[in-house]
């Protein structure tokens, strides 16, 4: 029974693994889950980390107990008149067995039952006193199907009260940090610390007479630069490139964070925000650009050929000296990956769909990885040695 | 059934039946219990709650984006001891006389049980939880400089919070027992009240909750006011005399609800406020 609730969990998508399984039944002999309520309350305590979980944990639970979703060893028939048992009030029977043993009954039992049972203390069914099933007067047991009395667990379940809560993310913040945290270069650039060792080894050469060493702290030299696509086919993407972007400007040790934004390709104007139309030249960015800087482009790079590879005559893009014949968008990425080498890509669309002119003409130019954590940590590698 | 010393609530603490099953819970598993929720929620409220209820006393240890796990253990004076030794001061062969515990390690070795509270672990460095993995497991940890291992006389009853600032590591989260602390509905939100303005006017907690639950509806406000701003809110209101059919038209003492400067200008362009 409990393993189907796992099963659905896990359907969920609530990584549940032995660990939290093997809690739980803890819990159960330690006495914690005494009736349905207890066990929807203790259940989700101890299975879901986040309370974006708990409305996969509501379904889940609504699912296992409330007889949907059943798996074929037990039948609809056999669950119908579980729940259709009556209230027995009786002496409870008690029943010496570990939550193990008694699981590994219950599945026994359920193999060797073929039909309906009422009474007695051995089958699955009710009003028995066999540990398995429902409203049974054993003392410890396996309940099936059915509610506990009072408010049920399975109404506040089918309530899906959590259901603003869920987040179904394929990538968390956490990753995204913890894979930019690689990117570091620390050097000896802040103020300056006691260097306890080196105290102590020029304490012992000076014959216990104190001389102090005291050296820089490591700090972050790496600036990083967000640049972020946006609008048309990024639209889908926004979630994502939302989480990136917090977990970067989160990021606590970089030296400085800098984001910007454009539209397919950058063209003689960076964004600082693409709807209200705050630019700044791209020349001016480059200048700022050290040797410490990082950027990470984000974008699909699809889009109209003529977009990345027209020179066009600066009227409508805004880019390049009409008198020099004009500007491609290419043009103006070979421009700033020349200035600022340590660049990399990150596409969200999967590798299989970067079959395209235009991503294979800007992944020549940049390097160019999946938005995953995968491909973020690769790239943060590929920063870190820019060639 | 094992039994262990249940926590019941507190006299000036309103926890849900959830809440409630879910400390005991962490209790009898002799888990942590990571509690999450909006600021305000009563999070950090919840230990000095169970603390009170059950009569042990609460250490606490906040953490700072830089606490390091190793401080909560303990400190190793190196400073005092070369100090010492140039100033022949004390036995300086006597390690341990420089070793200090820190709050877990104060926390494992008292003579009775207490409540620990880790509080704001988001705040810290993303490893932090991380490195705290197997002292809060085993509730023992090594002090290498003296060989000398510090394990729990009593496993304390460990309350964890969080803002949700930063995702916390799937192995630490494991471990935990977790319950995330809803927002209280009207009902509950009138017995928090009383139990901390007791002598308040029902009608001017009743227009002022009205009020509330207004202001936390309208859409796009960054920090909408929470539990304890409604208890500033209320009290600053009882203290100056408020009429409570004023506060259905204007909004005096806005500021004690709403701390950021956009969240006024939204409220305002929506004609609440004063």
């Amino acid at each position: 029974m409990f393993s189907l609730l796992f099963f659905n969990l896990r359907s969920q998508g609530v990584k549940v693994g032995l660990n939290e399984w093997l809690t739980f039944l803890d819990g159960v002999r330690r006495g914690l889950v005494v009736d349905m309520e207890s066990l929807y309350g203790f259940g989700r305590a101890v299975i879901c980390t986040s309370e974006a979980q708990y409305d996969a944990w509501d379904v889940a639970y609504h699912a296992t107990f409330a007889g949907v979703e059943l798996p074929p060893e037990i039948s609809d028939k056999m669950l119908d008149w579980l729940r259709d048992a009556e209230q027995v009030v009786g002496e409870r029977h008690h029943i010496d067995m570990t939550p193990e043993e008694l699981r590994e009954a219950f599945m026994k039992r359920l193999q060797e039952q073929k039909e309906r049972h009422d009474g007695g203390n051995r089958w699955i069914g009710t009003k028995g006193r066999s540990p398995f099933g429902n409203s049974g007067t054993a003392d410890q047991g396996v309940r099936v199907g059915g509610s506990g009395g009072g408010r049920s667990a399975m109404e506040v379940a089918g309530e899906r009260r959590w259901l603003d809560y869920r987040v179904d993310t394929t990538l968390q913040m956490r990753d995204f940090q913890v894979a930019l945290r690689a990117l570091r270069n620390l050097a000896r650039d802040g103020s300056y610390e006691l260097d306890i060792d080196g105290t102590i080894d020029k304490t012992a050469k000076n014959a216990g007479d104190i001389e102090l060493d005291w050296q820089r702290e490591r700090i972050n030299k790496v600036h990083l630069v967000l640049l972020m696509d946006t609008g048309g086919s990024m639209r889908p993407h926004t979630r994502l490139v939302e989480k990136l972007l917090t977990a970067a400007s989160e990021s606590k040790g970089f030296k400085t964070f800098a984001s910007w934004q454009f539209h397919n390709v950058p063209y003689g104007w960076l964004y600082s925000d693409y709807a209200t139309y705050d630019r700044t030249p791209i020349d001016e960015v480059l200048r700022g650009l050290t040797p410490n800087h990082r950027l990470v482009w984000v974008g699909d790079a699809s889009m109209a050929p003529w977009e990345l590879f027209t020179r066009a005559s600066g009227s409508y893009f805004m880019g390049g000296d009409p008198a020099q014949g004009g500007v491609s968008g290419l043009d103006w990425l070979q421009m700033i990956q020349r200035r600022c080498p340590a660049s990399v890509w990150l596409n969200p669309d999967p590798p299989q769909y970067w079959d395209h002119p235009t991503v294979r003409a800007i992944g020549s130019t940049i390097p160019m990885f999946p938005l995953t954590v995968a491909g973020l940590r690769d790239a943060v590698r590929r920063l870190k040695q820019p060639r | 059934m094992t039994s262990f010393r249940r926590f019941e609530g507190a006299q000036k603490y309103i926890a849900d039946d959830g809440l409630l099953s879910d400390v005991n819970a962490a209790i009898a598993l002799q888990r942590p219990l990571l509690v999450r929720g909006e600021p305000g929620t009563g999070k950090t409220a919840l230990a000095h709650a169970i603390s009170e209820s059950l009569g042990m006393p609460l250490m606490t240890w906040h953490i700072k984006s830089t606490t390091s796990a190793k401080e909560g253990l303990y400190e190793y004076d190196v400073v005092q001891r070369l100090n010492d030794s140039r100033f022949d001061e004390g036995d300086i062969s006597d390690i341990s006389k420089y070793i200090k515990l820190g709050v877990l390690g104060r926390s494992f070795t008292t003579e009775e049980p207490v409540v620990l509270l880790i509080d704001e672990i988001d705040k810290a460095d993303i490893e932090f939880p991380n490195d705290l993995l197997r002292e809060l497991d085993e509730m023992a940890f090594t002090i290498p400089e003296t060989d000398r291992t510090i394990k729990a006389i009593h496993r304390p009853v460990t309350i964890i919070t969080s803002n949700a600032e930063r995702e916390l590591p799937d192995a630490f989260l494991r471990r935990c027992v977790f319950h995330y602390i809803a927002f209280p509905d009207p009902a509950r939100l009138r017995k928090i009240v009383d139990a901390h303005m007791p002598e308040l006017e029902t009608s001017l907690i009743e227009a002022g909750i009205a009020r509330f639950y207004g202001i936390r509806k309208v859409q796009g406000l960054r920090k909408p006011p929470s539990t304890s701003e409604l208890l500033d809110w209320l009290f600053v209101l009882a203290r100056s005399g408020a009429d409570p059919d004023a506060i259905a038209n204007r909004m005096p003492f806005l500021g004690t609800l709403i701390k950021q400067e956009r969240d006024l200008e939204i409220l305002s362009k929506k004609r609440w406020g004063r």
